[in-house]
Order: C-alpha cells, then sequence, then structure tokens
C-alpha cells in the first residue's frame, strides 16, 4: 500500500472513531437534560430507604446509596471469590477423569462438560435456584437437619448461614465455569508431548507421581491463559445474580437506578468497580505465572 | 545363560487388520545385545515399547526377567519390570522442567526412595561416566542433541537396570555427534550390560551386537549374527533392505 493511502486510511479510521465517540457524549448530555438531574455524585450520600436481605457489614436502609453499593461489591466479591475456588477445585477434578485412563470416569465428564457448556447460564441459575433450593424445606429426603439447618431461607452450617439466592449463584456459576475450566486443564495436560509420559513410566514412577512431577508443571503455563479468562467470565457472568434476586452489586445499582434515576452514574461506577476487580484477577494471575515460569527456569 | 527376555508369539494391531506385530517370538540372553533393524514402519518401536510396558499386545506372552505379562497388562507387574529395566528414547524426552543432575536423580529418590545425597552422588557419577557432569546444573534446552542423550542413558541407567531398551538413539542427531552416544553405549556392552537397540548404524551393530533381528510388516524375517545377517543375510527382503541401507 502507498504512504498517501495509508495515511488517508489512518485519518479515516480516527475519523470513524471520534465521530462516534461524539455521538455517545452527544447522547448521554440529551439524556441529562432531559432527566434535568445533571451530572453529579452528591447522591450517593442521602439514605438508600431499601432494605437489604444479604449484608456482610451492618447494613440498615437509612444507611447511605453509598454503603448500600459497598454492601453490594462486597456481596458480588463473596460470590465471585467462592465460586472461584469451587470451579477451579471441580473444573481440575473433571479436567483430569476426562484425561485419565478409566473410560466409564471420561463418558461421564464429556457429557457433564457438553450438557454445561450447550446451555444458557441463566437458565442454569434459574433451575438451581427453583430446583435446587427453593423447595428444599419440604424435601423429606434430608435427613441431616442437625448439621444443616435448611429452610427456605437458605442453609445454615456451624453458625453461618447461606441464603439460598447465594447457595444457586453459588452453584451455578461454579458448575458452568468448572465445565470451560475442565476444557482448559484437558488442553493444558494435552500440551505436553506422549513422550514426556513414556519417559516417565519408563522410569516406574507411578502416574500419580508423573502427573505431579512431570505432566503438571509443564502443563500450567499452557493452563494460566486459560484460567484467567475463565476468572474474569465468572466476575462477569456474577452479574446474573439479579435474576436470582441476590443483591449483588449489578442488582443494587438496579434499584437505585429505579429510585433516583441515576443510570449513567451508576453505570460508570459499575464499569470502574468491574474494571478494578477484573484487573485485580488478572495481575494475580500474571503474578503466579511468573512465579510458576521461574520457579521452571525454563531458558 | 539366563534369558532376560523371553517373547512368544506376540500379536498386536493397532487398527483392525494390520498388524504391528505378527507372531513375533524371540530371546535375548544375559549380558547380550540384540539389535534390531527393519524398514519404517515394520513394528520395531512397537516391539521394543512392549518390553517394558508402555505399548500393550494383544496376544502372546512376555518374561522379562522373570516377570511373566500377558496381554492383560497387569499393572503392578508392569511397574516391577519398568524399575529393572531402563529405556532411552530417539527424541531423548528428558524432562525439560528439571535441571540435568533432577533428570537422573528423579527416580531413584521418588521410586526407590533414596536419599538426595546419595541420590545425587550417584547421579553424578553417571553423569562423569557419559562424559557430562560439568553440566549437571544446566538445563536440557541447554545442551547440544548428543549431550541431551548422553543424560538420557545416564537417567535411563539410575536405577541400576537388569536390560536396557533403545529406540533408534542416534536417529535425531547431527552425523558428528553420532559417535559421541553410540561410543557410550559400546562401553555399556563390554560391561556387560543386555541391550536391546533398534538401530541402523551398521556399524555399531557389526562391532556390539550378538544378533541382528529383522523385521518386516511387523514379523520377524530373520535372526542371525552379525557377521551373517551383513555379508550373507538368509532372505531376500534382509539383503534388499541392506542394499536400500548401503545407498543412502
Ligand atoms: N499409536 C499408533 N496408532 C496407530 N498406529 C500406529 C501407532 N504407532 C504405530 N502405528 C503403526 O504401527 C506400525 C508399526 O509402527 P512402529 O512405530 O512400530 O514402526 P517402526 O518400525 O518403529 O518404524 P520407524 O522406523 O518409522 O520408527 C506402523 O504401520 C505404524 O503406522
Ligand atoms: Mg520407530
Amino acid at each position: 500500500m502507498q504512504i498517501k493511502q495509508k495515511i488517508f486510511l489512518q485519518f479515516g479510521i480516527c475519523f470513524i472513531f471520534f465521530g462516534l465517540i461524539g455521538i455517545l457524549i452527544n447522547n448521554l448530555t440529551i439524556n441529562l437534560i432531559r432527566t434535568g438531574l445533571g451530572f453529579n455524585f452528591n447522591w450517593l450520600f442521602k439514605p438508600a430507604s431499601f432494605a437489604l436481605a444479604e449484608h456482610p457489614l451492618p447494613y440498615t436502609s437509612s444507611d447511605s446509596y453509598a454503603w448500600a453499593l459497598f454492601i453490594g461489591w462486597l456481596n458480588s466479591l463473596k460470590v465471585i471469590a467462592s465460586s472461584l475456588v469451587f470451579a477451579t477445585f471441580l473444573g481440575t477434578l473433571i479436567g483430569f477423569a476426562r484425561t485419565g485412563k478409566n473410560s466409564l470416569l471420561g463418558l461421564i465428564s464429556a457429557g457433564y462438560i457438553t450438557i454445561i457448556r450447550q446451555t444458557p447460564l441463566l437458565l442454569q441459575l434459574m433451575f438451581w435456584y427453583f430446583v435446587g433450593f427453593l423447595g428444599l424445606k419440604d424435601n423429606m429426603f434430608i435427613q441431616i437437619k442437625n448439621i444443616f439447618n435448611i429452610s427456605n431461607q437458605g442453609i445454615e452450617f456451624s453458625g453461618l448461614t447461606f441464603s439460598s439466592e447465594f447457595l444457586a449463584l453459588l452453584l451455578g456459576l461454579s458448575i458452568f465455569t468448572s465445565a470451560y475450566i475442565a476444557e482448559v486443564i484437558r488442553g493444558g495436560i494435552l500440551s505436553v508431548s506422549r513422550g514426556q509420559w513414556e519417559a516417565f513410566r519408563s522410569l516406574g514412577l507411578s502416574e500419580r507421581k508423573g502427573l505431579i512431577r512431570i505432566i503438571i508443571p509443564q502443563a500450567l503455563p499452557a493452563i494460566i491463559p486459560g484460567l484467567t479468562s475463565q476468572y474474569l467470565n465468572l466476575a462477569k457472568n456474577s452479574t446474573l445474580a439479579i435474576a436470582v434476586g441476590y443483591s449483588d452489586i449489578y442488582a443494587i445499582s438496579d434499584t437505585i437506578i429505579n429510585q433516583t434515576g441515576r443510570a449513567i452514574e451508576c453505570f460508570i461506577l459499575l464499569l470502574v468497580s468491574f474494571l478494578l476487580l477484573n484487573l485485580l484477577i488478572t495481575y494475580t494471575m500474571e503474578i503466579i505465572n511468573r512465579i510458576i515460569l521461574r520457579s521452571q527456569n525454563y531458558s | 545363560m539366563e534369558p532376560i527376555v523371553v517373547a512368544k508369539n506376540l500379536t498386536k494391531s493397532y487398527t483392525k487388520g494390520l498388524r504391528a506385530l505378527d507372531d513375533v517370538s524371540l530371546t535375548v540372553n544375559q549380558g547380550k545385545v540384540l539389535v534390531v533393524m527393519g524398514p519404517s514402519g515394520s513394528g520395531k518401536s512397537t516391539l521394543i515399547r512392549t518390553f517394558n510396558g508402555i505399548e500393550t499386545f494383544d496376544k502372546g506372552e512376555l518374561n522379562i526377567l522373570g516377570i511373566k505379562v500377558d496381554s492383560t497388562h497387569d499393572e503392578r507387574k508392569i511397574r516391577k519390570i519398568r524399575k529393572r529395566v531402563g529405556m532411552v528414547f530417539q527424541q531423548f524426552n528428558l524432562f525439560p522442567h528439571l535441571s540435568i543432575l533432577e533428570n537422573v536423580t528423579l527416580a531413584p529418590i521418588h521410586v526407590q526412595k533414596r536419599r538426595q545425597i546419595e541420590a545425587e552422588e550417584y547421579g553424578m557419577y553417571l553423569l562423569s561416566q557419559m562424559g557430562i557432569d560439568s553440566h549437571a546444573k544446566k538445563y536440557p534446552s541447554q545442551l547440544s542433541g548428543g549431550e541431551q542423550q548422553r543424560v538420557a542413558i545416564a537417567r535411563a541407567l539410575a536405577l541400576k537396570p537388569e536390560l536396557l531398551l533403545f529406540d533408534e538413539p542416534t536417529s535425531a542427531l547431527d552425523p558428528e555427534r553420532i559417535n559421541e552416544v553410540l561410543d557410550a553405549m559400546r562401553r555399556l556392552a563390554e560391561q556387560g550390560m543386555t541391550m536391546v537397540v533398534v538401530t541402523h548404524e551398521i556399524g555399531f551393530a557389526k562391532d556390539v551386537s550378538d544378533q541382528v533381528l529383522f523385521m518386516d510388516s511387523g514379523k520377524v524375517i530373520e535372526t542371525s549374527p552379525p557377521n551373517i545377517f551383513f555379508s550373507n543375510a538368509r532372505h531376500e527382503r534382509s539383503r534388499k533392505f541392506l542394499n536400500q541401507l548401503e545407498k543412502n
């Protein structure tokens, strides 16, 4: 391509880009004028005057919108962090079952992965909520009520209470993400050449030792990037909490927007908080990746 | 003389109708070197890999060091065999994330449960036997092909095996690197190691082997002492193969 054409193309792209931004800003201003609210964050410190079913820190309806949002953020963090742990655990198990020698386990895990990946997450969440947890109280099969105190408020376990909404979301997100993590794990294991398996087997190492000492260390560099992107998806998917009525940051913002009409401010806060959260996840994973690579001394 | 490897009527198909091994029987006695030759796809790798159980077979019987295995592939017996048999591969298959010394001490520490100091001492001895002790702290990717293959031999020797298997150990090497590996193998043979070697190195086979086994299409065509095999092979197919080999 000639230089002139290149410059022309660059200008064209810039023009379109800034044009689109301009239209967006124009739209925003028109919307702001129409609602007659103006752009500011002062409303954040007014009392929220709505109740929250679930709050890890003290909260009453006379607390501020800012505090309500913070509680929502904590609720999001709680469900994301716990799903992340469960999904990783479950996904790793299924990933290994999928690659292992046992053909029955392999078949079951392949079926699991297929079913979970071929149905929408929203549907799965609703399934766990309505089928899994709402009916628990009347379930005659549950005879372990001394340990788990079950009601349709949720499950109480050694002093901690988990709401049906939280559990449905936790289970739904964990199971959904675990199917993808299983595929990431499987891909990582398959990326290690067959020769490595043959080499450790020839040395008389057991399958378990060989996996731990030889295969997994070499699979990790291929697994970490895929795992990171699944964690990011998990964090973003957690906003579906609203479907099962769990008060995550998105659900609370939604209530606030309905009460105050502060849609633009709320969305900016939402975008920033998810951006920060996902940057945190990415950064943490990058550090883990670097530690792994350094400990392996590849050169 | 004690037989180390006895194979009886080994048969194997990867895909139906195509036999990678077709009724293969052979014996290797203690301290002997068997060289296996044959065209590409004739089943040499498949055969040698059944000897330590990294390949299964469909029919027949194997007796390795007195341990009998059949097509049921008893995992416990196979593990026992692997602890007493070393293997060296065409592509070296060193563990890239472990140092040279760690490659060699892995099995002594984790299979034989030896103390690390003890394993390292013996590992260093093996590396010096192979002339690569100065590389002990390096990683496989920092070594030349010939050096890597000598590490692989040291690794295979770490469990003090009674049988060594080599699958084309010099085929992936630059020509000027081949002899350093063959020399190491020669010394092992002189020390009385029992070996099965898949190779097309005629010089090595002539000097070192006690028997040459020639395979084609999964079948054993002939087994002869090297002086007969290379000057006066009994079979037409063997002679054709040797002609082809000398042309290259
Ligand atoms: N994993 C496998 N799956 C299917 N077929 C295989 C597999 N491994 C080997 N074969 C087939 O079995 C036959 C014997 O293969 P093998 O690797 O034992 O031959 P080889 O004599 O070692 O050949 P080469 O000199 O090329 O290494 C070939 O026809 C090959 O295509
Ligand atoms: Mg081969």
